[in-house]
This record gives structure tokens, sequence and C-alpha cells, in this order.
């Protein structure tokens, strides 16, 4: 009865989560104008050390806190991504927000502890745990999407973002009682059992997968419930975006993987249709609405959206080669992303950050280096075979053709190929137009070597896929075997 | 079905309570109506305020700090909130029961000394 639980597995977040309250203090209590530069160095810190612990951790199969928390090489392998997202998005802003009038030191804080409710949920091993997770990272998110509070557009994303969000919270959380209803716990490996033993799943076990995958879906943004995201992310400070579109994403994903291939993993049959439903739509939505874009952080939600749809088709397959290659999808996708957003961290006029596709005009003649990068990333999102977009794309629907998904597979070949029309137009623009104005010079070394190490990744993939894919499969193994 | 029989007998309470609630509250109000003697004038049916005439209408904007102030009180109401049942319930949950608890006041003072050095309890 008063025997403390098994906390060991969890010394990673525990370490962050003492950290961050950490962080807090060390922010009130220096001077407020070295706070910001002292505690944006300590969060990096605090972050590579929690990454430390989660790789030295390793990946053999460990419960904790009495099976609410679950450690395996799936949540290593997606929590090492979610923590290289959450440290490339604080070096990124570190010139942004200074300039930008978002000079606080709450910043980093919430990045951390976003980045702790993102741990939580890749570990939650129960409808609770993943509930608690989900809704730490999203209130932090909430606030750093605001956190340009005497900027319209930023509180405008911020309070869309929290109704909306918490909109999903409520699908989710329906769905979770429904489930606990019919499966009489909340605990996934007990569900499992349960539901195996079925003869025939009851109409509200579907209903309750219907209303969880909703609210999932609001969080990696797949259609239909994609509607915040090209808002948020025009309107939410262009690091914060960045930060969006890359760690959350990561971590929802494994969150839809562990739930839908652990407790629902026996009836595929059941969910399939609607994950091959959503995972269409976003694919094709993502492919046309950005077409008539001429914000360059709306396209990218929208490229965002696209690229959530290829890496469901894994989840539809739902084999183990699907969960491998969603996981290759999401690491390579980090990669471009994040070496994409440096690029448009980096870029400014006359003082004002580019944000009109029509501003990159003529980068090719003015900054040749910054336009040969993003010119890479361009095709990579696009998914044009040397660099490493076209991989990811490779294994999901390699995965789909096995798992003999054509349709899918063939509507996700039409899609990037629509899709690749919006991402060259950027490269034409960049390379075939006018300069219209000069561009300012970068001005932090932690954007360049962002931006080259990325592209020198994307590039490289081809050499040495293994090094991510044998990694990626036997991740993937230990989701599904449990 | 028997199941659910049984269920629903264990909620009958709650159900007869929600009744004797609902008819109390109508009672009360319909019968204040009909007992007393109302001669409604003028006087009588505007705000009433400490004794000197309303001057203002109530509906106007008011210093965010209240907001601020208000935010903060509930949270450590909360804090109060969660602590009635962990007290009643600490013979049960033992020592991990009461660390917990810990944690969570320890949390909550982290966010306590937060907010004051942040002068969020100052009004000027």
């Amino acid at each position: 009865m008063s025997e403390l639980p098994i906390m060991g597995p969890a010394l990673p977040e525990i370490f962050l989560a003492i950290a961050v309250m950490g962080l807090m203090m060390v922010g009130v209590f220096v001077k407020p104008d070295r706070a910001l530069p002292l505690v944006s160095a300590l969060a990096i810190a605090v972050l590579l050390v929690a990454g430390a612990l989660i790789a030295a951790g390793g990946g053999g199969y460990q419960l904790a806190f009495g099976d609410l928390f679950v450690v395996d090489r799936f949540a290593v392998f997606m929590k090492l991504l979610v923590i290289a997202g959450s440290v490339l998005a604080i070096i990124m802003s570190e010139g942004f927000i200074r300039r930008e009038g978002m000079d606080r030191f709450e910043y980093p804080v919430l990045i951390c502890l976003a980045t702790l409710g993102m741990l939580m949920m890749v570990s939650a091993n129960d409808l609770i745990a993943l509930y608690i997770g989900l809704e730490l990272q999203s209130l932090s998110l909430y606030v750093t999407a605001s956190l340009q509070r005497d900027r319209l557009r930023s509180t405008e994303a911020g309070l869309k973002y929290f109704v909306l969000g918490a909109l999903s919270s409520g699908m989710l959380l329906y769905g979770a009682s429904l489930i606990y209803g019919f499966g009489g716990t909340t605990e996934f490996g007990a569900l499992a059992a349960h539901f195996g033993e079925l003869e025939s799943v009851p109409v509200g076990v579907i209903t309750g997968i219907v209303f969880l995958v909703a609210g999932l879906a609001f969080k990696v943004s797949a259609v239909p419930f994609h509607m915040w995201t090209p808002d948020v992310y025009e309107g939410a400070p262009t690091p914060v975006t960045a930060f969006f579109a890359v760690a959350p994403k990561i971590a929802a994903m494994a969150l839809l993987l562990r739930v839908m291939m652990g407790p629902f993993g026996g009836m595929v049959g059941e969910w399939f249709q609607i994950i091959w439903f959503v995972s269409a739509a976003s694919m094709v939505l993502g492919a046309f609405a950005a077409i008539p874009q001429t914000n360059i952080k709306r396209l990218m939600a929208y490229s965002s959206i696209g690229h959530v749809g290829y890496a469901l088709i894994g989840l539809a397959a739902g084999t183990e080669e699907g969960v491998t290659g969603i996981l290759i999808y999401m690491a390579i996708y980090l990669v471009m992303n994040v070496g994409t957003f440096a690029c448009i961290l980096s870029m400014k006029v006359k003082g004002r950050m580019v944000e009109q596709i029509s501003d990159l005009a003529g980068l090719a003649k003015t900054k040749p280096a910054m336009a040969a990068a993003l010119l890479i990333f361009m095709f990579s999102m696009a998914g044009i075979p040397p660099m490493a977009g076209f991989f990811g794309k490779l294994y999901v629907f390699r995965a789909a053709i096995n798992a003999e998904l054509y349709t899918l597979a063939v509507i996700g070949a039409l899609a990037s190929v629509v899709s690749a029309f919006y991402y060259l137009r950027i490269v034409k623009v960049m390379y075939f137009d006018e300069p219209a104005e000069a561009f300012d010079p970068v001005e932090t070394r932690g954007l360049k070597a962002i931006i080259g190490v990325a592209g020198v990744i994307v590039l490289a993939f081809i050499f040495y896929p293994s090094l991510l894919a044998d990694n990626a499969a036997v991740a993937a193994v230990s989701l599904l075997q449990g | 079905m028997q199941d659910l029989q049984g269920l629903l007998a264990e909620y009958l309470p709650i159900l007869i309570f929600i009744g004797i609630a609902a008819g109390l509250s109508v009672a009360m109000i319909v019968g204040s109506m009909i007992v007393s003697r109302q001669h409604p004038d003028s006087e009588k049916l505007s705000a009433y305020e400490c004794g000197f005439e309303a001057f203002d209408d109530a509906r106007q904007r008011f210093d965010v700090r209240f907001y601020l102030v208000t935010l903060l009180f509930i949270i450590f109401d909360l804090e109060v909130a969660f602590l009635f049942p962990w007290a009643v319930a600490l013979g049960d949950i033992g020592v991990f029961g009461f660390w917990s608890m810990v944690v969570f006041l320890g949390i909550l003072t982290i966010g306590f000394v937060y907010e004051w050095r942040k002068g969020a309890l100052e009004w000027e």
C-alpha cells in the first residue's frame, strides 16, 4: 500500500520537470536584461541533458508509475526527435525574439514545458496519462502562439488555437470516456487484452475510437480537422510557427501510432477506413489549397497538412513496414522543415521579416547560398529523387503497396505531383524573377549552422539511408510487439 | 439489461435529490411571488446602492488587474479543494499519496514565487 511506484524509466521527464521549475526561478531572480540569454542557454543545456538521459536509458521495454508510463525503443526514437525539434526551435528564435519585442525569458521555459508534455505523450500507456501529456503540451503552445501580445495577429492566433484546441480535447475526452465505459479500464495493455477477447466490436467502442481519432487528428492537423492550422501558423511569431510545425506534430503522431497500434491494434479492420479517409483528404487538400497562397507561412501550413497525410498512409497500412515508414517520414520531415524555417527566419528586407513569396524574388542573385539551400529543401519537400524527402515518401508508399492500398498510393503520388507545383514556384521566384529589394545580412550563426547541417542531411541521406531506416525498423518492432 | 437496472437503481437517490432541489427552489420563488404583497414603483425597482442614487451603469470595463487577482485566487482556491479529499483519504493512499501532494504543493510554491517576483501581487 505504502510502497512507492517504479519511477526509474521516467527519469528524463522527472529531471526535465524539476529543471524547468529551476529555470523559472533563475528567470525571475537574475536581472531582467540578462534573463533571456541565460535562460535560453540553460534551456538548451537542460533539453540536451534530458535527451542524453533518454538515450542512455536505453530502449528495453519498461513500465513505470503503475503502468501509466511506458518506455520502449519506439518511445526513445520519437523522444529524441522531439528533443531535437525543441532545441533547434530555441536556437532558431534567438535573433527574432530580441528584435520583435517578445524577449521574455518565459519563451524558452514554455518550450521546455511543451517538450515535457510531448515526452509524456510519447510514453503514455494509459488514456489518462495521454490526456495529461497532451494538455501540458497544448497549454504551453497556446501561450507561445500569443507571445507577441501587443500584435493583433499573434493574439488572434493564440485565441483561435486555444478555442479549437479545447474543442478537440473535449472530443478526445468524450472518446476516452466511451472507451473506458466499454473496456472497463484506461490502461492500454488491459484494453488490448479486453478487446482481443471480444468476438465482435461494440458500436460504442467504435464511436469512442472515432472521437479519439478526431481529437488526435486536430493535434496533427489532418483534414477535416485542419482549419486552425493556416491561421495559427500565419499569426504566430515565425520561430513559434517553426516549433509548431515540427515537435508537436511528431509527438501527436507518436501518440496516434501508440493508441491505434496498441489497444486497438486488433481491430485494424474497424478503424482503417477512418485513417484512410483522413490520409487521402489531407494529401489532396494540402496539395490544392496551397496553390493560391501568397504568404509563405500559410504555404508551409498547407504543406504540413499534406505531409501529415503522407505519413498517415503508413498507419492506414497498419503494418510494421507502415510504422517504420512513418518514423522515417517524421524524421526527414523534421530536418526539411527546420531547414526551411531557418531560411525563412534568416531573411529580412529592410528590417522586416520576409513573409510573402514575392519577397523572395531574385534571391539567387543577391544571396546564392541561401537560395541554393532553400532550393534543396523545396525539392526535398516536393519529393524529387536524390533528396531525403523522396525517401520518406518512398517508404510509406511501399508500405501502402505491400498492404494492397493501391488507391491510397495513387492518390498520394498524384497529390505529390500537384504539390510539386507550389514548391517549384518558390524556386522559380528565387531564380528567374528580378530582385525587388536587397536582403539584410543574416545575423546569427545558429541559423547559418542549422541551414547548413539540415541541407547536408537532406542531400546526404541517399548515401546512408540505413542509419535512420534501421533504427526506425527496430523502433517499429518494439511498438508492435509491446 | 439486469446490470443496467442495477446501475440505474444506484443513481435513484441522486434523481430524488435533483427533484427535491428543483421543487424546493421553484416553491420558494413561486411562493414569494404569490404570498407577499407587491406594490412596485420606480424607486423600488431601481438599483439600490448604499443609500445614494445610482449614478452609473454597472456594465462598465474593469481594470484588467482584477482578473489577474481573481485568477491567482482561483489557483490557490483549487489547491485547497484538492487538499480536502487528500486529507480525508490519507490513511488509504499512504506514503506515495502523501508525497504526491507535497510535490504538488512544491510546484504551486514555485508558481507563487514566480508571480511574486513578476510583481503580479503589487497593485501599482
